[in-house]
């Protein structure tokens, strides 16, 4: 399938498909004085699944989902979820959305049960009732023992479930993850990850962000692949991965001057163009499956080519990118209009 | 963790919620939601209890630096000035204690917390009113100060207890009115220090070009005139009145007037420059 194609696809067939969708988004556009930080992204949730945004930062993954929460106003564009549109209702969408903001949005200077407690209350329920609620949760999220300290002691990890336990008070249909495991060790991200498929069990909508393309492949049923505010491609992970071969043969030749040779043998055995980095002598190769690698190693040995160094990797982000986009990811370099309140 | 979450708890219907939404907020979960938000600043007052410091500070300090200060000059001994200026130092006291409520939301809305008060249904204008609810009870602490320290130093009101209660009592309603000068200029302002000096330069003409420490027929005309017309003033005579001679003078409404008139401009206004924070 070629990467064309991907933009189109839509991935397995849904469920629902009379059903009104969660989330459905034509020509979102946001505009922070000339940088349109979103740029006319459609997007099309389906009940019960996990939607994944991916993009590196600065792409205007949190942009869109602020509009999408009433947090920012929509400059352009029209978005409904479950079928209340969100400039018009704002009241309702709050009431069907919970939010999980990057930054653990919880009150630094309450425990854990009182934070809580107050979410609760603030949405209306009663005081027992809250305080039920409260206790269930935090059981559910491992927090018992630290329910009654003060959050400062609360590791990055603790903050992120008390964060989300908070947006599952009122048992939202539809959630909203802004990068829920960005800055959290593996141990605390799998469980993090196995705590967002829980809520999908369910009976939850999650619609989440990641710049971690492994972590859309874990969790998510489709993405949308985000750059300067446009989709560039829309798909289940598996599809996006094929885009970029199942693997990723990294070589850097001892010898810059190669490279055209080593291009012109790897097209020989492979049948595929190379992608060449920017760093000097360092070309990523394309695998369908990982045994290639050798195929493409003893060609350039054969030719007397001469490796410095050689890996074979999973597709990253990177890679992903720079084949649908022809750039690297440069999130790095941009400023991070998206990340100021 | 579990993987299941609440699975005690029926399964999300989606339509039936959407369906059932309510529209608006109602006046009585305004209000509810109010007060929990007084709840969350008072537990915040008691575990940073620092924020007291000004409160307690100011009313003892000032009132014994200007007594000793001005006393001499104005009234012609201390004894004679305390009532004429324990009322003013009331009001300096209270428009200070209000200025603060500024700076705190401004210190507030950066935190992550109120990205998710933003996103809950609930009304606008519960994070703003509910810490200015919890802030009567530092201006009650403040004005309550204000008349101990006076009452060691050796005032004795002639209003008596009624009139001194109820001269407090302005005192609060009008800091709590003037506060919604501070919180719009605290949601308007870029930062914390931005706030605390815009406010700077609103609290000081408010307090010292007014009859709160001098008497006003020692001024030139033309700020006598400003004088005249500036709400400290008039919160100021009507605490002397209250406080020294139990008189409910025609001062008393033109105070609560100008109170009114700050709310009904400036708390839809600090709602809507909220609101456009997000």
């Amino acid at each position: 399938m070629s990467i064309a194609e991907l933009g189109r696809t839509g991935g397995r067939p849904a469920l629902d498909d009379d059903a009104e969708p969660a989330v459905r988004a034509y020509g979102l556009v946001k505009t922070f004085g000339e940088h349109r930080a979103v740029d006319g992204i459609d997007l099309h949730v389906r009940r019960g699944e996990i939607f994944g945004v991916l993009g590196p930062n600065g792409a205007g993954k949190t942009t869109t989902l602020k509009m999408l929460a009433t947090l920012l106003k929509i400059d352009a564009g029209r978005a409904e979820i479950f079928g209340v549109d969100v400039a018009g209702n704002p009241h309702v969408i709050r009431q069907l959305v919970g939010v999980t903001g990057q930054y653990a949005s919880v009150d630094e200077n309450l425990t854990a049960r009182e934070n809580l407690w107050l979410f609760g209350r603030l949405q209306g329920i009663a005081g027992a009732r809250a305080r039920h609620i409260a206790t269930e949760l935090l059981g559910q999220f491992g927090l018992e023992a630290a329910a009654d300290k003060p959050i400062a002691q609360f590791s990055g990890g603790m903050r992120r479930r008390l964060d989300l336990a908070a947006s599952l008070i009122t048992r939202p249909p539809l959630i909203f993850l802004d990068e829920p495991t960005t800055g959290l060790d593996p141990r605390t991200r799998g469980q993090m990850w196995d705590t967002i498929r829980g809520l999908v069990a369910d009976g939850c909508t999650v619609l989440l962000t990641t710049q971690y393309l492994d972590e859309a492949d874990q969790l998510a049923d489709r993405v949308a692949v985000i750059d300067h505010g446009r989709k560039v491609a829309e798909g289940t992970p598996d599809e996006l991965k094929t885009a970029v071969g199942d693997s990723t043969l990294q070589l850097l030749l001892a010898d810059p001057d190669e490279v055209p040779a080593a291009v012109e043998i790897v097209r020989r055995v492979l049948g595929s163009e190379p992608v060449l980095s920017p760093e000097h002598g360092r070309l990523n190769v394309a695998l369908d499956q990982a045994d290639l690698a050798a195929d493409v190693l003893i060609a350039l040995r054969t030719a007397g080519v001469s490796i410095s160094s050689v890996s074979v990797a999973k597709p990253s982000l990177d890679e992903v990118f720079l084949a649908l986009t022809g750039h690297e990811t440069d999130g790095g370099n941009r400023n991070d209009t998206e990340e100021s309140r | 963790m579990s993987t299941a979450i609440a699975p005690a708890r029926e399964a999300v219907r989606a339509a039936e919620r959407a369906a059932n939404a309510r529209r608006r907020v109602s006046m009585g979960e305004t209000f509810g939601q109010t007060l929990t938000m007084a709840w969350r600043a008072l537990k915040k007052m008691r575990r940073n209890p620092e924020q007291f410091f000004d409160v307690a500070l100011q009313p003892i300090l000032f009132t014994a630096m200007f007594a000793f200060i001005f006393g001499g000059a104005i009234a012609g001994d201390v004894q004679s000035y305390l009532p004429l200026m324990i009322p003013g130092i009331l009001a300096q006291t209270v428009l200070t204690t209000c200025m603060a409520t500024g700076t705190q939301l401004r210190e507030d809305m950066e935190k992550g917390v109120f990205d998710r008060f933003k996103s809950l249904p609930i009304a606008r204008i519960a994070p703003l009113a509910g810490p200015m609810v919890a802030d009567l009870l530092r201006y009650t602490i403040a004005a309550t100060l204000t008349f101990g320290m006076g009452l060691v130093m050796g005032y004795r009101p002639g209003g008596g207890v009624l009139g001194v209660l109820a001269a407090i009592l302005l005192a609060i309603i009008t800091g709590w009115s003037l506060a919604w000068v501070f919180t719009w200029v605290g949601t308007i302002a870029r930062s914390a220090q931005a706030v605390q000096g815009i406010s700077m330069m609103i609290l000081f003409p408010l307090t010292f070009l007014s009859n709160a420490f001098v008497p006003v027929e020692t001024l030139p005309g033309w700020l006598a005139t400003f004088v005249q017309v500036n709400p400290v003033s008039h919160l100021v005579t009507a605490t002397r009145d209250l406080a020294n001679s139990a008189l409910v003078s025609g001062e008393v409404a033109w105070t609560l007037l100008a109170c009114l008139i700050v709310i009904v401009i400036f708390a839809p206004l600090s709602v809507r420059s909220y609101k456009r924070h997000m």
